[in-house]
């Protein structure tokens, strides 16, 4: 009969159960450890690049390492005394246009690719990602030809227009995927209300996306920030960005690793800034929307 | 199934929209919705395609500035040249390594991360904080932070640390140019993968993984049987898409290498940059980028269509 069955006594019960309990906890608090483990030597060359920055030029390239010095801004100053304030101009013209003109171009585009769709929506669609995918190299002379003919070399604004032109296609997939979110019945209580496109674009569309605004300006940010191929074949003395004043600084000897160390880190902290305030967006843009 | 990423109502939303645009719009209807869309259409044309058929027409020429008798048509001659130009051929190969090495590794370094990262413990957005800086760095100092500072056989931080466990020192880009270079792409693409696989474990239904758990399975079989198939979209659209970023990687192999030693570690792009900028052979260069194109376009057409068909429910 069931009921002659004895309960297991409650003692080593308990017992048994805070061992288990106690022996999940300690997993737990060593996979804690080896994550942190995992994460420091990932970040290590951060680490390394900003110690450098901050070390007298004696003590940068050294061997052993040096991991104990007195901190300086001395390498600090003489990249800004290099006239590294004028790269940093070019990049943020040529960054900051090129977004404007993406969200600008994208933000209408998006619009005609969902909430009212042309024919052939997906057509359109795989070809402005197609053109994400045409290497950059497979280009470059026509247009350093051209823009050679047509006295635009070393030019900011041809960076402009070619940034435009690299990020343009991922604003509109991301901008796409931010309408789609937008509930369908809110557009047609402003139809009904006869807005046209423009006042349902300004009143109801954009306050909606404009977190995803947010999130596809960044991503243009970065890319355009940090590209390095067109600024070094298409601009000079005039109109160069700060990966090539970057490159201007590099020798392989370690010389002035230091003063290289100082500028890498001056030229990657907007970026970084921007990308660690912006973690959540970070995502959906690199997966140009698809990942929500 | 696409509705975990697409929720129903959008889904309903999209019939709806569609249903509006059946094959009684009208002409003038057709030209105000396509309205919004010319100009970023136009633009991305003009400045994508056209060139593009330049290029085309480049590389039907004989043209190297080196050469000014050069400059006339010369038919198919480059396309013949360039399939007998072994280092054309070592270039293609070397793309495809890097390219498929660092997105290997980058995924697999990504799928740990993001596992570890899903889930509660101390100081879980400082670690994220620091497993996505390196995306984050621009990809010239990253470069330069590898191939001096980390990998320099003298004072490279590498070498010190594999001296500590009696290694002797390793001249990395000379010797191993495309582990090298591997390092640093890895570095900086590992955040993306991991990015992408941290979404997807995030959007798993909390109550399937109980479900698993209460069925008994342990660990291993859980990750097997339910989170990996959960995950295979994500890890497809990560591949996908970091293959499309890093077959053009240029900066690297510029800072890092410059292709060497030899032509030992040039991709395609910087080949054909050394072809067109050191090399003024602008019909030859002109040829590969057309060969380049052709290849990507036939690749890219089946992984693309398939993958974001997945994510997006319309199609």
């Amino acid at each position: 009969m069931t009921t002659t069955i004895i309960p297991p006594a409650p003692a080593p019960l308990s017992a048994e159960r805070k061992s288990r309990e106690a022996r999940r906890r300690f997993t737990g608090s060593s996979i804690t450890t080896l994550t942190w483990l995992l994460a420091f030597v990932f970040f290590a060359p951060v680490i390394w690049l900003v110690m450098t920055a901050f070390k007298p030029e004696s003590a940068a390239a050294s061997n052993p390492p040096v991991f104990f010095f007195v901190p300086t801004f001395e390498q600090f100053e003489a990249v800004l005394a290099n006239g590294a304030g004028a790269y940093f101009l070019n990049s943020l013209i040529a960054t900051g246009l090129s977004t404007v003109l993406v969200i600008v171009l994208a933000v209408p585009a998006s619009y005609a690719l969902s909430i009212r769709p042309v024919k052939k929506t997906s057509d359109v669609l795989f070809f402005f990602i197609s053109t994400k995918m045409l290497p950059v190299v497979a280009v470059i002379m026509p247009i350093y030809v051209i823009a050679g003919q047509i006295k635009v070399l070393d030019n900011i604004g041809t960076l402009v227009v070619l940034y435009t032109a690299m990020n343009l296609p991922i604003a509109v997939w991301m901008m796409r995927s931010f309408f789609q979110e937008v509930p369908a019945e809110v557009l047609e209580a402003a139809s009904m209300d006869g807005a046209g496109l423009i006042k349902t674009l300004r009143t109801i569309l954009i306050p909606m996306v404009t977190p995803g605004l947010a999130a596809t300006a960044l991503i243009c940010v970065i890319f355009a920030w940090n590209e390095f191929f067109f600024a070094l074949n298409l601009t000079a003395a005039n109109a160069a960005t700060v990966p090539v004043f970057l490159v201007s600084q590099m020798t392989s000897e370690g010389l002035f690793l230091a003063k290289l160390s100082a500028a890498s880190v001056l030229a990657s902290l907007p970026v970084v800034i921007a990308g660690w305030v912006a973690q959540k967006q970070l995502v959906r843009g690199l997966s140009m929307g698809a990942v929500k | 199934m696409a509705t975990t990423l697409v929720d129903k109502h959008n889904l309903k939303q999209h019939q709806r929209r569609k249903g509006q645009d059946g094959p009684g719009m009208s002409k003038a209807e057709g030209w105000r919705r396509r309205g919004p869309l010319l100009p970023a259409l136009i633009f991305t044309i003009v400045i994508t395609q056209l060139p593009f058929l330049v290029t085309i027409w480049y590389s039907l020429r004989n043209w190297n500035l080196l050469r000014p008798d050069g400059n006339q048509f010369n038919g198919l001659q480059n396309y013949v040249d360039i399939f007998k130009d072994s280092t054309f051929r070592s270039s293609a190969l070397n793309s495809i390594v890097i390219t498929l090495g660092c997105v290997f590794f980058a995924m697999v370094l990504g799928i740990i991360f993001a596992l570890l990262l899903d889930r509660k413990f101390r100081g879980q957005g400082i670690v994220r904080t620091m497993l996505i800086t390196p995306f984050l760095i621009m990809p010239v100092a990253g470069a330069t932070l590898w191939s001096i500072s980390m990998l320099n056989p003298s004072f490279g931080l590498v070498n010190w640390v594999i001296s500590l466990v009696g290694i002797p020192p390793v001249d990395w880009t000379s010797q191993h140019p495309i582990v090298s270079i591997l390092m640093a792409l890895v570095w900086q693409w590992t955040p993306f993968t991991m990015l992408l696989v941290l979404a997807g474990l995030q959007s798993q239904p909390k109550d399937v993984l109980e479900a698993a758990q209460i069925d008994g399975a342990g660990w291993t079989k859980t990750f097997f049987w339910v989170t990996l198939p959960q995950l295979r979209r994500y890890i497809e659209l990560g591949v996908l898409l970091g293959t499309i970023y890093v077959v053009n990687t240029f900066d690297q192999i510029y800072l890092m290498t410059a292709g060497g030693p030899g032509t030992a570690s040039a991709n395609l792009p910087f080949y054909i940059y050394q072809r067109a900028f050191l090399g003024f052979d602008i019909g030859q260069a002109a040829a590969m980028g057309v060969v380049v194109v052709i290849a990507t376009i036939i690749i890219a057409t089946f992984a693309l269509r398939l993958i974001f068909r997945s994510f997006d429910a319309k199609d």
